[in-house]
């Protein structure tokens, strides 16, 4: 019985790391997506309009940050999850 | 070093443990509430910095600015260009100072994380970032206050221009969470989970290159890892000066939605 305890005891903590690994995995597409088409419209923009290019770096730094902060929620979770 | 020595007399490749990267004892006055340990030395040392940096640039200030005086005018030309133009207009010149402590703080705090022998970003543990992100919460919400009146505040951040009554039911809970808790609490999150990550990545890196290090014909492909290593050094120095701006920015931009709401 002990044993068997144990043992999903184990099971539970391999849960736990699948879960952190997968869970972060699914938070990194969104974002990974979402700055992918922040970058390409900043370049667009500044190809197209090089004078406007300081504005269009300084927008494209706040839509990646904004971006970022969903991946960045599912590193902590991974964090949390494995470690905490 | 001794880490990976270790992991690699035991046989395998042993990562070192979550809390041993970045739990660190008391190095200072041990025992009392004075208690210093590597962070906290890590913050007095930003902060003596960034201090010192304005006195000392400011004390014999040159007509053509040399040396730690073009420092210190270069980052207020670039607060005031890169940060304050873009998000608040001329009229956010007054908080040029905030943003320039805040700015810097930031970063020499940050940039400890490539500086050989000291390497760990003090920004990795939660603590600090979560303070930064409160005062950066009061002062938008005080200069919104001030800028606007208290109702005025109130319904300029909940009801956004536009919008169908009908709406507004479900608008206003989602502007509620959106501006007063996701906003400090992203503010921290990103600049602690981005110094956290690059730690990991760069200890990792460091690990896999010691534990080859010391294992005969391994050592042939030592240069791998090695090189990933280096290139992960120059993209921290640049994750350090990134978040140092995002942080900044982030600031100006809540600062100037307070003190010119939308139309």
């Amino acid at each position: 019985m002990l044993e068997l305890l144990a043992q999903a005891d184990q099971s539970v903590d391999g849960l736990k790391a699948v879960g952190a690994g997968l869970g972060y995995g699914l938070a990194a597409i969104g974002p990974g997506i979402g700055i992918g088409i922040v970058v390409a419209s900043a370049i667009e923009a500044m190809a197209r309009q090089p004078e406007a290019a300081g504005t269009a770096r300084t927008t494209m730094f706040l839509g990646i940050a904004f971006t970022e902060a969903l991946a960045l929620i599912g590193f902590v979770v991974f964090i949390l999850l494995n470690f905490a | 070093m001794i880490l990976a020595t270790e992991a690699a007399s035991s046989g395998g490749l042993h990562f070192p443990s979550i809390g041993h990267l970045l739990v660190w004892p008391g190095i200072l006055f041990d025992g009392t509430i004075f208690e210093l340990n590597k962070v906290g030395i890590i913050y007095l040392f930003a902060t003596i910095a960034t201090l010192m940096l304005f006195i000392v640039a400011g004390r014999r200030a040159a007509l053509v600015p040399r040396g730690v005086q073009l420092v210190a005018e270069s980052g207020v030309e670039f607060i005031r260009e890169s940060v304050v133009n873009q998000t608040i207009g001329p009229d956010g010149y007054k908080f040029i100072p905030f943003f320039l402590s805040v700015f810097f703080f930031i970063l020499f705090s940050n940039i400890t994380e490539i500086i050989p022998f000291i390497q760990f970003p003090a920004n990795a543990r939660m603590a600090f970032p979560f303070l930064l992100a409160m005062l950066v919460w009061i002062i938008y919400n005080a200069v919104g206050v001030m800028n606007q009146g208290f109702f005025g505040y109130i319904k300029n951040s909940l009801v956004p221009p536009g919008v169908p009554p009908a709406l507004l039911v479900i608008v206003i809970p989602i502007e509620f969470v959106s501006t007063f808790i996701v906003r400090p609490f992203s503010l921290m999150v990103r600049l602690f989970a981005n110094m956290l990550a690059g730690h990991l990545l760069l200890v990792t890196f460091a690990v896999l290159t010691a534990a080859l290090w010391t294992k005969g014909p391994l050592a042939a492909i030592i240069w791998a890892p090695f090189i990933v290593l280096i290139g992960l050094t120059a993209f921290e120095i640049l994750v350090a000066f990134l978040q140092a701006f995002i942080f900044t920015i982030l600031t100006a931009v809540y600062i100037g939605g307070a003190m010119h709401p939308e139309h």
